[in-house]
C-alpha cells in the first residue's frame, strides 16, 4: 500500500523547475538588463521600498519583487510585496 | 558571403566544443567550406575533440601577435573536405585576445571560408565576449536543466548588447541547440521538456540532441560524430541543424524513447 501511494503521489520535478527558471529569470531581466543605470535603480529602489515597510510590517525579503517594464508610451513600475497575514507568526523574517 | 557563428552558452560541460565539431563537419560534408576557431585561450579543447591535438604547431594567439600568418596555423582535417581548424594557445590566457587582433583575423578568415564557427570557452568573460563579438549568428547550446536554461538567458542578453551586431542596431541571429536530451527522463516528466525551455528562452530551435553513447565515443577517438558515427540519432540531428543554419526547412526530430527489450529490463528495474 505504502509502495502504491507513494509511487502515485510522485509529481513531475518539470513543472517545478520551469516554475521556478520563469519567476528566476523575469526577475534578472530587469536587474542585469543592458542598461547599468536601469538596473542600479532598480536595486536601490528594492532596498529602499524594503527598509521602509519593514519599519512597519514584518517581510521575509524574497517575497518582494520589483520589475520595470518600459514601453513605447509609458513606463510601469510594479512592486509586488507579500505580507503575511495577521495570524502569522513573523518567523520567517531574515 | 561568410557567416560567422558563434556557439556560445554561459555554463561549462554543456557541449560547445562538441557542438563547434559536429556542426563545423556536418557543413563542410554539404560542400561549405568552413573553418573552426577556439577561443578558448588556455584550455583549448577543440583540437582534441577533433583529433588534431598532434598538428598543432601555430594558434590563434601567433596569428594575432603576428608571430605567423593564418595559413601557417590552419589545421587541414584529413577525413572531411572543406574542413579546417584554427586552435588557440594552452600556454597563453584571455588577455592575449585583442580586440584589434581578433577583429583582423575573423575579417581574414571571412574571406577565405563559408564559415567561420567561433567555439566560445564557458562564462561571461573576455574570452567568451571576443567570440561573440563579431558573430553574424550564434547557436545557443543548453541542456534541459535549470542552470542551463539561466546561463542561456544571460548570453542572450549579452548577444543583444555587447557584440558589434547589436551596437550597429542589427538583430543577431540566435539559435537554440537542445543537447543531452534524455527521452526518459522526459517521458517521466523529470526533465524541463523542450516547449518548456523554448518558451522559457523564446529563440528558435534548431535541433535536438539526445544524451548519447555515440558523442562520447566520438570525442574519444577524436571525430566529430557527425563524422564517426553519421547514422546515430545524435548526428542526424547535428545534420538536420546544419541544414537549417542553411536556410532549409527541415522538421525537427525530437529524440524518442528507445523500446528496446534491454531497455524494457532495465527500466522495470529502476522502478
Amino acid at each position: 500500500m505504502n509502495f502504491l501511494s507513494s509511487f502515485f503521489k510522485k509529481r513531475a520535478s518539470a513543472p517545478i523547475a520551469r516554475n521556478r527558471l520563469q519567476v528566476l529569470l523575469a526577475h534578472e531581466r530587469a536587474f542585469t538588463g543592458n542598461n547599468a543605470e536601469q538596473s542600479d535603480l532598480l536595486e536601490k529602489l528594492q532596498r529602499e521600498i524594503l527598509e521602509v515597510i519593514k519599519r512597519h510590517i514584518p517581510i521575509d525579503q524574497d517575497k518582494v519583487q520589483i520589475k520595470l517594464a518600459r514601453e513605447a508610451q509609458c513606463s510601469v513600475l510594479e512592486i509586488d510585496v507579500e505580507v503575511p497575514g495577521i495570524t502569522d507568526k513573523p518567523t520567517r523574517m531574515r | 558571403m561568410a557567416k560567422v557563428l558563434v556557439v556560445t552558452s554561459g555554463k561549462g560541460g554543456v557541449g560547445k566544443t562538441t557542438t563547434t565539431a559536429a556542426l563545423g563537419a556536418a557543413l563542410a560534408m554539404m560542400g561549405q567550406k568552413v573553418v573552426l576557431v577556439d577561443f578558448d585561450v588556455g584550455l583549448r579543447n577543440l583540437d582534441l575533440v577533433m583529433g588534431a591535438e598532434r598538428r598543432v604547431v601555430f594558434d590563434l594567439i601567433h596569428v594575432i601577435q603576428g608571430d605567423t600568418n593564418l595559413s601557417q596555423a590552419l589545421i587541414k582535417d584529413k577525413r572531411v573536405e572543406g574542413l579546417f581548424l584554427l586552435p588557440t594557445s594552452q600556454t597563453r590566457d584571455k588577455d592575449a585576445l585583442t580586440q584589434e587582433g581578433v577583429a583582423h583575423v575573423i575579417d581574414e578568415l571571412r574571406e577565405k571560408f563559408d564559415w567561420v564557427i567561433c567555439d566560445s570557452p564557458a562564462g561571461i568573460e573576455r574570452g567568451a565576449q571576443m567570440a561573440m563579438y563579431h558573430a553574424d549568428m550564434a547557436v545557443i547550446v543548453a541542456n534541459p536543466e535549470v542552470s542551463s536554461v539561466r546561463d542561456s538567458d544571460r548570453i542572450i542578453g549579452m548577444l543583444d548588447s555587447t557584440t558589434q551586431k547589436a551596437k550597429n542596431g542589427e538583430e543577431m541571429e540566435k539559435f537554440l541547440l537542445i543537447t543531452r536530451y534524455d527521452p526518459q527522463r522526459a517521458a517521466r516528466g523529470d526533465m524541463l521538456s523542450t516547449d518548456d525551455v523554448l518558451d522559457i528562452l523564446s529563440i528558435p530551435l534548431i535541433g535536438i540532441v539526445p544524451e548519447s553513447q555515440d558523442v562520447l565515443k566520438a570525442s574519444n577517438v577524436g571525430t566529430p560524430v557527425t563524422v564517426s558515427e553519421p547514422d546515430s540519432a545524435a548526428a542526424c540531428a547535428y545534420s538536420e541543424a546544419a541544414r537549417r543554419l542553411m536556410g532549409e526547412d527541415v522538421k525537427i526530430t525530437v529524440p524518442a524513447e528507445r523500446k528496446g527489450l534491454l531497455d524494457w529490463l532495465f527500466k522495470r528495474k529502476s522502478v
